[in-house]
């Protein structure tokens, strides 16, 4: 027994590393995807996201960083507060502090993905160990970790991010933390639910009958069969978690000054939005860019998060959308 | 039903227990100097030598064994002692009432507009299934979901500030609301200029308020939206609609009183995503339009890391969340008689 274990152990590795790998594939072999693209707002939602991630991919072409060493920063041509015009060496116009924001905005993008794949990543990660492990298992552990999300979850998010944030102190990586932090329960509960009522079916019935243990039912026959849900919330939350990044840097918690992120080209314009003398669009610029980014960013992702849900969720099927 | 009541009203104290926990550990994460701060008055003190640091970790018991430390924070947390906020420079619990009913008043009229227009284009939409005004709506309502918040502030306040100033009041009110003949009964500034009957105060006053509110609200309406539309699909289907429509009854009585009704026991659920989007949502709204209330304060002391005013302000929101879902949670089993069965 304890040689044939020792066999086992790494296929089981390899076999957990090729499913997480063939997740695309099944969603291609599932029809889902032939389906989202004759639905026109998933088409509209995909459309966005894809232009998000060309805009990412080509920022060295689209604004080559002055230093090369770090991109990020958002290159200023002078230390004046007042905001200039789009010209041709700044087609968006400067913002406060002479910043470039088709700079910020183009590297920015790279900065909005970054946050939005990490966070959820990591807390759909988080909360799909801990959703699992507290189903499975069920009883007095059940009930603890259930009562633990409800503690997470009695803090309203921004207020929540915005106060660990504070104490993390200043800068990007801080902020992600915090949005990780308390960004897992809701996957966490999906995750439990599904497996609750999963758990019960037939075939796992089967599967344990036949002598798999507790973490290969758990990640080759339950979680398989439950991962849609976390993937509708998992687009949905792309757009919230970008969202509410960009609102703590507008609220002067989020990333360092100068750094490329939306939300704190916004906070630049705070001081602008009031207009000149009788022109109180004179500043249109410096809000209208970087908040054009952010709303259609969020609203790619929520696009194709709603028109996933459409798609697999058993009770909108066989009926119109 | 009152075993259900009971069985919910017994969680709440391991809840807030462990809501004191979070807060606590997030006091945990700061240096000892930060910590020491939130003890002390004046700021000064803390650019001593070390030698007086130390004593003053001694004199506040900051050199203790965590779990004493834990036991007298929770016991000066039950007696309403949150430390010193330097950035309002008042006692946090002081600043917190002071500025509790500023935002109340935002929150309570942002609140009437988003849950009567919602309602009225959910059920709009649900009644128009597959319609054009249906699928406008749809549309409205997500990019209303992913519009952010400050964006759509700003832009608000950069269109119609000429009409709609920012500030709670103008200079020549807020004069007359500070003088001695005012009297703030309740710290909302509608309120108190009617019971004092200055309707120019009044006037005022709602002015102020127009933009935010209608910032406010936007947070919310396309979430209800939403919900009002599936659930009232869902109703629609049911038998006794059918019956309803069958004995002949109008439409419009079906639909607002048959159909509706029914259809607003999910809708009641939200209320708990409601209030913690208004606390959110407060918090950007009060900054962008420079209007004093919690989360302004809260935000200037996130800017002046001044630690002990936003552990006490998580802290009250963790409260008031937690007080509000179960009032919600209790309200939903009297109102849905199935519940009490789970």
């Amino acid at each position: 027994m304890r040689m044939s274990s020792e066999y086992e152990a790494p296929g089981r590795f390899y076999s957990f590393v090729l499913w997480f790998f063939l997740i695309p594939v099944r969603i291609y072999r599932s029809k889902i995807l032939r389906k989202l693209l004759k639905n026109p707002i998933s088409v509209a939602g995909f459309a966005l996201v894809i232009f998000f991630a060309v805009i990412a991919l080509l920022a060295p072409v689209l604004a080559p960083p002055a230093r090369p060493s770090r991109p990020y920063q958002i290159p200023r041509s002078g230390y004046s507060a007042v905001p200039k015009p789009p010209s041709p060496e700044h087609p968006f116009g400067t913002t406060e502090g002479q910043y470039d924001i088709y700079y910020g905005i183009i590297w920015g993008t790279r900065t909005a993905f970054y946050v939005g794949l990490v966070v959820v990543g990591a807390a759909a990660g988080i909360g799909i160990v801990i959703g699992s492990f507290s189903a499975y298992y069920g009883g007095l552990i059940d009930e603890g970790v259930m009562r633990i999300t409800d503690i997470f979850m009695s803090f309203p998010f921004l207020v929540a991010a915005m106060v660990l944030t504070t104490i993390l102190g200043k800068g990007l990586d801080k902020v992600i933390v915090a949005l990780i932090v308390f960004g897992w329960m809701g996957y966490a509960r999906v995750i439990r639910s599904e497996i609750l009522s999963i758990r019960e079916l037939a075939y796992v019935e089967a599967a344990r009958a036949l002598g798999a243990n507790d973490v290969r039912i758990i990640f080759r026959h339950v979680l398989p069969n439950s991962i849609y849900p976390i993937l509708v919330q998992a687009s949905m939350d792309i757009g919230s978690m970008v969202l509410t990044a960009a609102a703590l840097s507008f609220l002067g918690v989020g990333a360092e000054p100068g750094y490329a992120d939306w939300g704190q080209m916004i906070s630049f314009a705070r001081n602008w939005i009031l207009g000149g003398q009788g022109n109180p669009l004179q500043f249109w610029y410096t809000v209208i860019y970087p908040g054009a980014a952010i709303l259609f960013f969020c609203l790619g992702w929520n696009l194709l998060g709603d028109a996933l849900r459409d798609v697999l969720d058993p009770r909108m099927r066989g009926r119109k959308a | 039903m009152l075993s259900y009541i009971l069985r919910r009203l017994l969680l709440v104290p391991w809840v807030l227990l462990g809501l004191t926990f979070i807060i606590f550990g997030f006091l945990q994460l700061l240096g000892p100097n930060q910590r020491l701060s939130t003890y002390i008055r004046d700021p000064a003190q803390l650019k001593q030598g070390p030698e007086v640091l130390k004593q003053l970790a001694h004199k506040y018991g900051l050199d203790d064994p965590i779990w004493i430390q834990y036991g007298r924070w929770l016991n000066n947390v039950i007696h309403g002692n949150l430390g010193y906020s330097e950035s309002a420079n008042m006692p946090v619990d002081k600043a917190i009432l002071r500025f509790l009913p500023a935002s109340t008043e935002l929150a309570l009229y942002a609140i009437i507009p988003m849950i009567m227009g919602s309602i009225w284009l959910g059920t709009l939409s649900a009644v128009h299934h597959n319609d054009p005004l249906d699928h406008a709506t749809r549309i409205m309502a997500l990019t209303g979901w992913s519009f952010p918040t400050f964006v759509f502030g700003l832009l608000v306040l950069m269109l119609l500030y000429h009409w709609f100033p920012a500030g709670r009041l103008s200079i020549w009110a807020d004069r007359i609301v500070n003088s001695p003949g005012f009297v703030r009964y309740t710290g909302m500034n509608t309120v108190d200029a009617i019971l004092n009957g200055n309707l120019p105060v009044f006037l005022d006053a709602l002015r102020h308020m127009v933009l935010p509110v209608i910032t406010l609200s936007y947070v919310s309406w396309a979430l209800i939206l939403r919900v009002t539309r599936s659930s009232m699909l869902e109703t629609l289907r049911q038998d006794y609609i059918t019956t309803a429509r069958a004995k002949g009854l109008r439409e419009s009585v079906v639909i607002k009183k048959h159909a509706r009704r029914n259809a607003m026991l999910p809708v009641v659920t939200l209320a708990g995503l409601m209030v913690a989007g208004l606390i959110n949502g407060v918090v950007i709204v009060e900054t962008i339009f420079n209007y004093h209330g919690l989360g302004l304060f809260a935000v200037r002391a996130a800017q002046q890391l001044d630690f002990a005013a936003i552990l006490g302000f998580a802290l009250f929101n963790g409260l008031l969340l937690v007080m509000t879902n179960l009032v919600i949670d209790i309200l939903y089993a009297y109102l849905d008689p199935r519940v009490k069965l789970q």
